[in-house]
């Protein structure tokens, strides 16, 4: 197993007593696999994938990457988060480039890389554009290429789409998962959309309300190349009533 | 049932936070400084006051013709240009380190905030026989005073800059294998720069008062020297000319400063 999560619990204290966040999730992704976790807000879904990232220490239970516990960030997992993370003082390529200067390599060899990531995900020639001069998919796009351009073997994507428009949210979604075909690569990846959980993964893991575990785990039947002539399927639409209805079964149990 | 109208939308220029253009902008201010002029003139020349109190725009233009002609203005002016650059970039100096090192680590804000907070509330003013003790009556005790009144507020302005970095920028730092060190280096620093140099600006602005302060004690010129000379000699006309030379000296810095903070960090742009 690729990741290996064991009774992760994680709890935050704050001034109006302990908020258990996440309490006894375990859940485990094969080599290559692609899948989603999805949760109402505030279920810790995020929480899990920080702990993963290394960002956030676990209070128990464990995490394992590759079979090792994580304890902390590296490069052997590449974080792309909700909010626009580029650095606003940097070209698009630069931004790239700066993800690779710890890697051994010529700055040519450096700035040749940065480029052909900017490709991967279609933004060649935005190379110079500044994170302000690009709008919001495009700077989702180059923070994908930047956490792709140093190789991982696993990538963390936290609502990445979260802030994006529903056409360009489909469009991204599209791309990711044309990326993910041509370079495969473990990926686990939070949401709260349920259409884009079961479009773009071989797995759905649903959580349930705080404190968050793993209620049920759902393949996803459909084929690959995903295109969203699919979202019509009844394969799709049948994966996308389940998790519905896992999810609001907790809604309910929470406050109406 | 009485039928309320919907409420208009707010237009034009008196809507919060509404732009305008540029050079509507440009001409406004130049009229309000235009007002004052002619409101000095009317009010000087109805002898609303002494000419002793409010001397007219015109005596005033003459001193200030005269101290360009004789060349004390120059001098001045680089004196005190030259006593606020030392100040202010030793006051720099200090203050960006320590308004970096209070922003980012909890551990140094707990050290050392509650020390520059007590340290800015003593006037500056209660320094001044001090720092004469301390340094003695040459320039030094004129750095000293610009620097003790520029340092400790640049400080903290400067903490806050650096606390309002994205913390995901931070963590990005992290998740690419960065030690901590360079994280502040190369992420932290340069994202809370264009905030920085706003208040290095506003702080710059002081050090005009602080500068002409400290020329009261033992020089041959600088700005505060020659309005206390003035002073002394009942020459309010000089006084006034000196005051409105400070305001326009401070008023070019100022926008030669955000001019300059608009060239070098292009990037935030829109941010502004």
């Amino acid at each position: 197993m690729k990741i290996q999560v064991r009774d992760l619990a994680k709890t935050f204290t704050s001034r109006s007593g302990d908020v258990h966040a996440v309490d006894g999730a375990s859940f485990d992704i094969a080599e290559n696999e692609f899948v989603t976790l999805v949760g109402t807000s505030g279920c810790g879904k995020s929480t899990v994938l920080g702990i993963l990232a290394g960002l956030q220490e676990a209070s128990s239970g464990s995490a394992l990457v590759d079979g090792t516990p994580v304890i902390g960030p590296g490069r052997d997992r590449g974080v792309v988060f909700q909010t626009y993370t580029l650095f606003p003082w940097m070209s698009a390529v630069k931004n790239i480039e700066f993800a690779l200067r710890a890697e051994p390599i010529s700055a040519a060899e450096r700035r040749a890389r940065a480029r052909d990531y900017l490709g991967l995900v279609g933004l060649s020639e935005f190379a110079d554009a500044y994170p302000t001069q690009l709008s919001g998919g495009m700077r989702q796009r180059v923070a994908i290429a930047r956490s792709l351009s140093y190789q991982p073997s696993i990538l963390l994507m936290d609502e990445p789409f979260g802030a994006l428009d529903a056409l360009t949210r489909q469009s991204m979604q599209e791309l990711l998962t044309e990326v993910w075909e041509q370079h495969r690569l473990t990926v686990l990846f939070v949401t709260h959309d349920v259409e884009e959980a079961v479009f773009i993964s071989d797995r759905v893991l649903v959580m349930t309300i705080r404190p968050g575990r793993i209620k049920q785990e759902l393949p996803v039947p459909l084929e690959r190349p995903r295109r969203h002539e699919q979202l019509s399927t009844p394969e799709f639409l049948a994966t996308k009533t389940r998790v519905l209805e896992s999810l609001r079964e907790e809604a309910g149990r929470s406050s109406p | 049932m009485v039928a309320t109208a919907p409420a208009r939308h707010a237009q034009g220029l008196f809507r919060i936070g509404a732009g305008i253009p540029r050079a509507l902008s440009f001409a406004i201010s130049v009229g309000a400084f235009a007002l004052l002029l002619v409101l000095w003139v009317v009010a000087t020349e109805l002898k609303l006051t002494s000419s002793f109190a409010l001397p007219r725009p015109i005596d005033v233009w003459e001193r200030f013709v005269d101290v360009a002609e004789g060349g004390e203005l120059w001098d001045d002016a680089k004196v005190s240009v030259y006593r606020i650059l030392v100040g202010f970039l030793i006051a720099a100096a200090v203050a960006i380190p320590v308004g970096v090192l209070t922003g980012a680590f909890r551990i140094w804000h707990a050290v050392l905030t509650p020390l520059v907070e007590f340290l800015r509330y003593p006037p500056v003013v209660a320094f001044i026989p001090l720092s004469i003790f301390w340094v003695g009556i040459d320039d030094g005790q004129k750095f000293l005073i610009v620097f003790l009144g520029t340092v400790f507020q640049l400080a903290l302005l400067v903490a806050d800059d650096v606390r309002r970095v994205p913390m995901d920028h931070v963590e990005v730092g992290r998740t690419l294998g960065m030690r901590e060190s360079a994280i502040l280096g190369r992420i932290v620093v340069p994202s809370a720069m264009p905030a920085i140099w706003d208040s290095l600006r506003i702080t710059l602005g002081w050090a005009w008062t602080w500068v002409t302060l400290a020329e009261i004690v033992n020089v041959t010129s600088g700005f505060g020297y020659r309005i206390n000379r003035a002073q002394t000699a009942l020459d309010n006309r000089l006084v006034f000319a000196y005051i409105v030379i400070l305001g326009i000296l401070g008023l070019v810095t100022d926008q030669g400063m955000r001019l300059l903070g608009r060239v070098l960090f292009r990037w935030a742009e829109a941010r502004r």
